[in-house]
């Protein structure tokens, strides 16, 4: 007689910036809730307390969301992770308040998941890809890393503010409305003309904080918003996808997986598949529910780590604001598992 | 014959006048934008052929400098024979490994010593020769600069690589580069900028030590 392996269900939760969200992910590989409440800041960008008790107002609500999308029942919840960093403290806290008082009450073990290796996960996840080499934009975040020995290595990275926050911020100054990313994108469709701006490379890091500045320097020396946007956009990504070239050429990987926020964008998009293609790598991008922040990712990757015992105790389970991609074991990758 | 599809540029091997040249060539790249296309070619081989010329002018090992195509942003360089000390350097003993790393720190100091930022330290854009010479090539993103801001990133990038590439042994690989480095430039000057390297990373995101 064969005896069935019992499915494990995973609720993961993510709250490093200005999305609180719930996911449900089973053993089986399955995504079963993603739930998420966005904080909206009245003015100016996010204020850390502010988010985060937004956060504490909308976390109950999202649990049920998050139970009722997957059909499951909180007593069916076999493990609880929660994104342990990197990301803002208020935000982390509440989110890992919430995560032990459910490990706690449901008498299960507790799962600290590092931010960035969960955005690259979920796009192996749902993108089938086994080995890429990843580009990891977002607002917060900027980075080009591949497995290598049991970590994410990182091969490139900002120097100082991510892409996100530099679209975000020009969008901002520009009176654009909320989300920047989407707008700055629309309205680039209709720029002609191209604005010298600086183009920053440094091996493969990067820098978009002069970027920023003389984007909206030239906000105030008339030209016209859609050029902006569009320049603004064609040098930024340029400079990504010329590090991500160089990454490519250097570490040889077959495939290129573009995650987080900015991955939506259609124009990035293009450019990396252009160099994939150049590489004869194969080319595999997020779907945009999973692209910006979300609990399916943490539940997902919270998962692979319980199955290889990643397990915290809660009197551990400080959040780690400013937890490194490439200082997080990730000891799933080899063992070929999914 | 094409030797490597490099991020921005195609090597070729070639034979020109009874010699064995490199010809560079930036390749227009399908995804930019035709005009920022154009003049981020343009600079970097005008940038690029000078700074290798500097370089060697400051006794720094660099191919010679043959003829610049502009029309077709080529560089035509002299071929230099030997390994890249990306694919040996795992593989040396310990002390050679050390020794080569001294070697190349002291080539960075001196590079930097003459206002040279190579731009992209790594250990891909060094070539070991049989008769253990350090050539250091693509200088496609420096810049003259005596900036300690500048030297500091570039040896930050330097260690970079060492961690990405040659991760098992990034503290004695980037000690001996920095003492190679001090010996070169002198230790008031180096200091400085090694503080900058730990500011610099500081400012990096997520560092533990801030």
């Amino acid at each position: 007689m064969r005896i069935k392996k019992p499915i494990t269900y995973c609720l993961g939760v993510e709250s490093t910036a200005h999305e609180f969200s719930c996911g449900i992910a089973s053993s089986t590989g399955e995504i079963l809730a993603n739930v998420g409440r966005t904080y909206l800041p009245k003015e100016g960008g996010i204020h850390p307390r502010e988010a985060s008790q937004f956060f504490s107002t909308v976390a109950g609500n999202v649990l049920n969301g998050a139970f009722k999308e997957a059909k499951v029942k909180p007593s069916h919840i076999g493990v609880v992770a929660f994104s342990q960093g990197p990301g803002l403290g208020p935000c982390l806290r509440t989110g890992a308040t919430m995560a032990r008082a459910l490990a706690i009450h449901l008498e299960v073990p507790l799962v600290g998941v590092n931010h960035c290796v969960a955005h690259i996960e979920i796009g192996k996840h749902v993108t089938g890809v086994k080995d890429p080499l990843t580009l990891y934009v977002s607002g917060g975040n900027t980075i080009v890393a591949a497995y290598e020995a049991g970590k994410y290595r990182v091969f490139g990275e900002t120097l100082d503010i991510a892409v996100g926050n530099c679209l975000d911020v020009f969008a901002r100054a520009a009176n654009l409305p909320y989300p920047g990313g989407p707008i700055v994108e629309k309205l680039a469709k209709k720029g002609r003309n191209l604005i010298q701006l600086p183009y920053i490379v440094k091996g493969m890091d990067l820098s978009f904080s002069g970027l920023l500045t003389a984007a909206i320097r030239s906000l105030n020396e008339g030209y016209k918003i859609e050029d902006i946007c569009f320049s603004i956009q064609e040098y930024a990504f340029s400079m990504l996808t010329e590090v991500t070239e160089r990454a490519l050429a250097h570490t040889e990987k077959k495939e290129v997986l573009l995650t987080g926020g900015v991955a939506a964008n259609k124009r990035l998009q293009e450019m990396l598949k252009s160099i994939a293609d150049e590489h004869n790598a194969e080319f595999f991008v997020v779907p945009a529910k999973y692209a910006g922040d979300n609990g399916a990712m943490i539940a997902w990757t919270g998962l692979l780590a319980f199955r290889h015992s990643r397990t915290l105790p809660v009197e551990k389970s400080f959040v780690r604001q400013r937890w490194r991609l490439d200082a997080t074991s990730v000891p799933w990758v080899e063992g070929g598992l999914t | 014959m094409l030797i490597k599809k490099g991020a921005e540029a195609n090597l070729f091997l070639e034979d020109w006048h009874d010699r064995k040249v490199i010809l560079k060539r930036r390749l227009s790249k399908g995804y930019r934008n035709p005009q920022l296309d154009i003049n981020i070619r343009r600079f970097r081989t005008i940038h690029e052929s000078q700074l290798l010329h500097d370089a060697k002018l400051a006794g720094v090992s660099t191919p010679t400098i043959f003829m610049i195509d502009l029309a077709e942003t080529t560089i035509i360089m002299q071929f230099i024979d030997g390994v890249q000390v990306k694919q040996i350097l795992n593989n040396l003993p310990r002390e050679d490994r050390i020794l080569l790393c001294q070697n190349i720190g002291k080539t960075i100091g001196r590079l930097h010593k003459y206002g040279i930022i190579h731009g992209d330290l790594t250990t891909s854009n060094m070539v070991l020769t049989p008769n253990k010479k350090v050539y250091f090539i693509d200088f496609g993103l420096g810049e003259h600069s005596n900036a300690v801001e500048a030297r500091g990133v570039d040896l930050h990038l330097m260690r970079r690589a060492f961690q990405s590439t040659h991760y098992k042994y990034v503290k004695e690989c980037f000690e001996a580069v920095t003492r190679g480095y001090s010996k070169e430039i002198g230790e008031r000057e180096a200091e400085e900028v090694f503080k900058r390297i730990r500011e610099i990373e500081r400012r990096g995101r997520y560092i533990a030590e801030r």
